[in-house]
């Protein structure tokens, strides 16, 4: 009862199957992590540089929202199926506190 | 009973932190717990803006006086390859591998613990070289704040992670404990995405002023 | 031996102890109804001491600061310890059997939700015993509250704390239930209205509190670790707290009111004998509630001055709330419409909802204007409107709900003419009580006053509000009685005890056997049970053999975890005092305490135990009492 393989017609193909399907995924990751530090010494290196603050800000907040987005999707397994309601709560999170972000920096003045 | 079953890599299922029932809710509802958190970390991160370089004179080191982009680096650089090492143990998990997932799960507890110590010895150096205290001002108790709440989370997480490894090494995996070792990864990888923010907002938007 | 024979005598300690460990949600939700009704009796005192305070002018019945106490601690009991585990205690008993579900997705956080709670609300209270209250007010704004000598805010904020973990962990439990438990057949859009609003206010919790978490945490630095956020002398700001206070205390009154707009969905149907009018559309209006509720916090805060902006985008956003609340009004209205209406005490309720609620909504919508806001400011127009709104919407739920429910908790049924009595008399004082405060407000009298001067308009307001409020405490303690007297009869009215129910709650014997449902059933539309009856059918139709029944153990820890947290806050509260050298060990054994029972939980394997199939058929016949 424990074991349903909706999928399995002959056990051992569907073993090197998902074997195969493992590894293409480990692939996957492998890449979004060379990414992810290439955004991160990119992120350092445009503050090392001393480019100016207009700049820098919206840069490495877009890259580390890209970077997030590529841990939650890779990292975290949100891009699989049966993640919706997962995905739904976490946006909602994301929004109620981006909501809470832009009142702090924004109507709090005194 | 279905959850302690023995299991080979041939028999164990494609999703094995969602085979059981108890999987199940167990996976929603740390996901549902992580959305809680995203509020939590934000309102924790519109504080620290709100309240950034808000010293009561300029004796008080800033932002830009306190923050080296060399020791921030190396932390990131541990964090972010102790995510990538626990992505690799639950791929040894979903391969029914238990020994080489506690190899990288070791590993990853590794990395979380030189981060702590680089943390530790941060916050050392703002205490005493720059007399930057939780006490001494409101953005020194919004940096605390922010950055150790995140710390704590890390030493939650490696306690977490510790515990699953002792007390399932002789075990082995089953259903009833591959959806914990999921979720210890799952808030392993959630700590790295805070941390992306924490070294984006804090210190290299702390850096430029 | 049989699982179920086991589980039926038992001694009072045994009793005790069995709901000391129980992760029955059952059970949960008569310890929520017992603590929640205990601290509303609490918060009914604090109240009653109030009207005593303001029936007359220049009075001293209590001091000045013993009264800012009182009124901190009635909207913080009410609010936290009483109306919050009340709607919990109806969401446990009925949602799970709602949905054809033999337990809550999280049965031991279902537990520790409840402890957590218990003990959160048990050390707010001991401030009384303690060197005195919080005294800042229910919303305990910092430039008040970081002054407040004492311990009275350290308990404010440690109590809340504490409970609140709790909530925020029934909240999850609340909303896997929802997603992963429902029977066969039970889609989203069969989903009975009140499962609905559970669920929604459930993902409000999950948003809105933790920036109440953090703020508090924030208070508890600033008051007992030396911390800066809100001190304006080390670069602090105390608007944050107001921010973080309101970001949770808005969706809170949405968390509070829908469950009851639940109840009275339920009610509605029930009693009109007809299908609740606009399905749909309600669904949609309670999750858009919801969605709004996140919208508009600021519109607590327009005198701040957050700037005309601000103020414009969150007064238009307030007003939008008034569009799915009416809708919801409209399809309650048409669901009565032309039904065949039975008015028992539960419907009394209901129908009597409708126009009180709406009352507080249109002062709402008042106070949405932002220019008109700056008038009815901290006066008592606003005290009017938010008891119209709690107490005509929320309180009103809570007492229908109770009528509603209490055979399906109890087995009995509360006496209808005792109930009626209490509803006219709670009624009539309500409306006498709140309605008259508008005009004191609109003629100044500001709110949180100690006393006031003879001879400026507000002597008789002031005596008639006093009278209402002797009213409803008359209503509340017959009510009482009937409770008493029932619980005393003990007389068992069985299954469906209201002839009309519809939902799959009323489809098995009340109260419910411990594994709820012996077979699961299969839900064929909307109303299940309902559709069954229409049928000539008296029993929902099985969608499974019956078979082995999984069930969770039984456990001390939940008590244990919450109880170090405990121990832990007064640990916390008092190392900020001089000369108290045994407080930080205090605080490192209550940590202790709670984090080795989170560790025992943890490494112990739990796999909970079977009921077998014989001892199910065993069972057959006998209902569900035990």
């Amino acid at each position: 009862m424990a074991n349903l393989q909706p999928n399995s017609g002959d056990p051992k193909v569907t073993y090197e199957y998902r074997r195969k399907k493992h590894a293409e995924e480990m692939r996957m990751q492998v890449i979004t992590f060379t990414m992810m530090i290439f955004f991160t010494v990119i992120a350092f290196a445009a503050v090392g540089a001393g480019f100016s603050k207009w700049f820098i800000v919206p840069f490495v907040l877009l890259l580390a929202i890209v970077q997030v987005i590529f841990q939650l999707y890779y990292f975290m397994h949100m891009s699989h199926k049966g993640h919706a309601e997962a995905q739904l709560f976490m946006y909602s999170g994301v929004l109620v506190g981006f909501l809470t972000v832009l009142t702090f920096v924004t109507i709090i003045w005194w | 009973m279905a959850a302690e079953q023995k299991f080979t890599p041939q028999t164990w299922p494609e999703s094995p932190e969602q085979a059981t029932l108890e999987g199940k809710n167990k996976f929603l509802g740390f996901w549902f717990f992580l959305g809680g958190e995203t509020v939590l970390f934000a309102s924790l991160f519109a504080t620290y803006l709100a309240l950034k370089d808000s010293v009561p004179s300029d004796t008080h080191a800033k932002a830009a006086d306190l923050f080296e982009l060399p020791l921030v680096f190396l932390m990131t650089m541990l964090l972010l390859t102790s995510s990538l090492t626990s992505v690799f143990a639950m791929y040894h998990m979903k391969n029914y591998n238990f020994k080489k997932m506690q190899q990288w799960l070791f590993i990853t507890v590794a990395l979380g613990l030189a981060f702590l110590g680089c943390e530790i010895y941060e916050f050392n150096h703002y205490y005493h070289e720059y007399e930057h205290k939780f006490t001494s001002s409101a953005f020194g108790s919004a940096f605390y704040t922010l950055v150790g709440f995140h710390g704590g989370h890390v030493v939650f997480g490696l306690s977490w992670i510790i515990a699953l490894m002792i007390r399932n090494a002789k075990r082995g995996l089953d259903l009833y404990n591959a959806p914990k070792f999921y979720l210890a990864s799952l808030y392993w990888h959630f700590i790295d995405v805070v941390w992306v923010f924490i070294f984006t907002v804090v210190y290299l938007m702390g850096m430029v002023g | 031996m049989s699982t179920i024979a086991h589980t039926q005598k038992r001694g009072f300690a045994g009793t005790v102890w069995d709901y000391l460990t129980t992760v029955d949600h059952k059970k949960i939700a008569i310890l929520y109804l017992l603590a929640g009704g205990f601290f509303f009796l609490v918060g009914g005192i604090e109240a009653m001491m109030i009207r005593i305070q303001l029936a007359v002018p220049n009075n001293d019945f209590v001091s000045a600061g013993l009264f800012n106490e009182i009124i901190t601690m009635h909207g913080t009991t009410m609010i936290f310890l009483a109306a919050m585990p009340l709607l919990f205690a109806f969401m446990n008993a009925v949602m799970p059997l709602q949905i054809g579900a033999r337990d809550v997705a999280f049965p031991f956080i279902n537990a520790l939700g409840f402890w957590l709670f218990f003990f959160g609300g048990l050390f707010l209270n001991l401030s009384w015993f303690l060197g005195g209250a919080p005294d800042a007010g229910w919303t305990s704004y910092a430039s008040l509250s970081l002054a407040s000598e004492g311990h009275g805010i350290d308990f404010y904020a440690l109590g809340l704390q504490i409970s609140g973990f709790g909530t925020l962990m029934g909240g999850i439990n609340f909303l896997v239930t929802i997603i992963n438990m429902r029977a066969p057949g039970m889609t989203y859009m069969r989903m009975p209205l009140f499962t609905w609003t559970t669920f929604v206010a459930s993902a409000l919790i999950l948003f809105a509190f933790p920036p109440l978490t953090v703020g508090l945490f924030m208070l508890i630095f600033d008051r007992m670790f030396g911390s800066g956020f809100f001190d304006v002398a080390m670069g602090g700001n105390t608007i944050i707290w107001e921010h973080f206070f309101w970001i949770f205390g808005h969706p809170e009154v949405y968390i509070l009111v829908l469950p009851a707009f639940g109840i009275f969905s339920e009610i509605f149907p029930t009693f009109a004998r007809k299908r609740l009018f606009g399905y749909s559309s309600m669904v949609f209006a309670t999750v858009l509630i919801g969605f709004l509720g996140f919208m508009v916090w600021a519109h607590h805060m327009f005198t701040t001055g957050l700037g005309p902006i601000a103020n414009a985008i969150f007064a238009v956003a307030t007003m939008a709330i008034a569009v799915p609340t009416g809708i919801k009004i409209f399809n309650w209205i048409m669901t009565i419409w032309g039904g065949s209406i039975q008015f028992t005490v539960p419907m009394l309720y209901a129908v009597a909802f409708i126009p009180s609620f709406v009352m507080g909504g249109v002062t709402g919508v008042m106070q949405a204007a932002a220019p008109a806001d700056y008038q009815f400011h901290d006066t008592y127009f606003i005290v009017a409107h938010f008891h119209y709104v709690i107490v005509g919407g929320i309180v009103l739920g809570l007492l229908g709900g109770a009528h509603f429910y209490w055979p399906l908790m109890f087995g009995t049924m509360l006496s209808e003419k005792l109930g009626k009595i209490t509803f006219v008399l709670f009624l009539v004082g309500f409306h006498l009580t709140f309605f008259i405060q508008h005009f004191l407000g609109l003629m100044g009298m500001p709110r949180r006053v100690w006393t006031f001067l003879p001879g400026q308009g507000l002597d008789a307001g002031n005596l008639i509000s006093s009278i209402g409020a002797a009213f409803m405490a008359v209503g509340i303690i017959i009510m009482l009685v009937n409770v008493v007297i029932t619980q005393k009869k003990n007389i068992q009215v069985g299954r469906d005890p209201w002839k009309d129910g519809r939902t799959l709650e009323w489809s098995i014997p009340s109260p419910a056997p411990f594994y709820n449902f012996k077979q699961l059933p299969l839900v064929r539309g909307l109303d299940p049970f309902w559709i069954e009856k229409m049928e000539g059918k008296t029993e929902m139709t099985p969608a499974e053999p019956i078979g082995d029944i999984h069930m969770p153990n039984n456990s001390f820890t939940p008590f244990v975890i919450s109880l170090g947290l405990f121990i832990a806050a007064f640990g916390a509260m008092y190392q900020a005092d001089e000369g108290k050298g045994w407080a930080i060990p205090v605080l490192i054994i209550g940590m202790i305490v709670t984090f080795g029972a989170m560790l025992y939980r943890s490494i112990k394997d739990d796999h909970g135990y079977h009921i077998h199939k014989e001892d199910l058929l065993d069972d057959a016949g006998k209902g569900g009492t035990h």
